[in-house]
């Protein structure tokens, strides 16, 4: 239990998504104009990762790493498919997000317009590959140990888009120079938002 | 139709493909695009080249299959047809860099993998190579990938000289003696926050030189 706190807190500020490993900052900049809309999209990326990550953990354990074939017989004990990683991966993030967009899109017609084109973007966000391939890079023992860290990578994200979201709304009444406005200034507070966050660095509960 | 089939390789129209992306159309810095996997590797110099090598690779040559296939592709499932094309790529260009670039891609770790999700790639896939020849989508794919690789290069060559003192690997600022006079190397730069905050400045310049890339808000 403690080891499962541990990697959630860890994956939420010491490894944040953003902040340390710049992924995801496609949507990130792109979407963060409002809160309203960064909150959806922010939900929607912690949703695709705790389906996600544990479905690829799953596939990795049984399917792609050296071995891992051996359920199926003896004969099968030296194939190894892990060159096929990012392949399937990428094919199991795609599904997925065409999943969550049919619901939304059933459920909240709203949140489905207001995040647009968006929505398919999140199967091209480093965040969600990235979550991925962190997961299988790290070795985590367990699903429940690989989904602690989905989540948490997916809350640390949607803290980050959220945050400089309403940075973001202030900012309009501030006088900025002109050549930094818009995405200049954007990079700069991330830059600072992630010195902040450097704080965090080293916590070990 | 005919006409573009007379046209000359290097036609005025294909050389501004490969030259816009360096300047007023970069992908980084005026389209925002591909900005996930540009900032993380950029603390040294090398695996910053061998990120951009690769990325030209994979999208110039993406760009020219689905150039080809373009009007064999089903348009409901494009998509997903794009991400094979490209993960393919990847995966190529993941197992070379294992085999004759252990190190670096060690360095790279998964960063490697995270191209095939560079929106750059994707993007100029549907912007670009759905709707143009082979050949203009392979100098537009050069010309996009060079822009991305030119900011990664600028990026790693500010943050691996003002932190760790060297220009791949060679020991720059110790040569030049000012270690002595009691220089020290800012630990600042090696550290991720440092590469937004230079990806921020770059912008500032280009667009205090370049007064038509200024937001109006």
């Amino acid at each position: 239990m403690e080891n499962l706190l541990n990697i959630f807190v860890k994956s939420i500020f010491v490894d944040n998504m953003v902040f340390a490993y710049f992924l995801g900052m496609c949507s990130y900049l792109a979407v963060s104009k409002t809160v309203k809309t960064s909150v959806g999209l922010g939900i929607a990326v912690v949703f695709v990762l705790f389906i996600t990550v544990p479905v690829d953990f799953l596939i990795e354990k049984y399917l792609l790493k050296k071995g891992a074939l051996v359920w199926l017989g003896e004969g099968f004990a030296d194939v190894d498919l892990s060159f096929l990683t990012f392949m399937v991966f990428i094919a199991v993030i795609a599904a997925m997000v065409q999943l969550v967009e049919m619901v939304i899109e059933k459920f909240s017609p709203a949140l489905y317009n207001s995040l647009g084109i968006f929505l398919p973007l999140i199967a091209v966000n480093c965040a969600i590959l990235g979550a991925s391939l962190f997961m299988q890079e790290r070795e985590y023992a367990n699903v429940l140990e690989a989904t602690v860290f989905g989540v948490g990578s997916g809350v640390g994200w949607l803290l980050a888009i959220v945050g400089i979201a309403a940075i973001r709304e202030k900012l309009r009444y501030s006088k900025v120079p002109d050549p930094l406005k818009g995405l200049g200034i954007t990079f700069i507070i991330t830059g600072l938002m992630a010195i902040a966050f450097m704080g965090f660095m080293g916590i070990n509960l | 139709m005919d006409k573009q089939e007379k046209e000359p390789l290097f036609s005025a129209k294909n050389l501004k493909l490969l030259t816009g992306p360096l300047g007023k159309n970069n992908p980084i810095t005026v389209q925002v695009l591909g900005i996930c996997s540009a900032l993380a590797i950029t603390v040294k110099l090398k695996p910053a080249l061998v990120m951009a090598l690769s990325v030209i690779a994979v999208i110039s040559i993406s760009n020219v299959v689905i150039a080809s296939l373009r009007k064999y592709i089903p348009e409901r499932i494009r998509i997903i047809v794009q991400l094979v094309v490209i993960a393919t790529l990847v995966i190529l260009v993941d197992q070379f860099l294992k085999a004759f670039a252990f190190e670096v891609s060690k360095q790279l770790s998964v960063f490697v993998g995270l191209i095939i999700t560079n929106c750059i790639i994707m993007g100029r896939l549907e912007a670009f190579a759905m709707a143009n020849k082979p050949w203009p989508s392979f100098i537009d794919g050069l010309g996009n990938g060079a822009g991305y690789g030119i900011i990664l290069v600028i990026v790693a060559f500010f943050r691996e000289l003002l932190g760790s003192g060297t220009v791949l690997d060679y020991p720059l600022v110790q040569i030049t003696g000012a270690y002595s006079t009691g220089y020290e190397n800012n630990g600042m730069m090696i550290l991720p926050p440092m590469a937004l905050i230079v990806v921020g400045i770059i912008i500032w310049v280009q667009r205090s030189r370049d007064k038509s890339l200024i937001e109006n808000k």
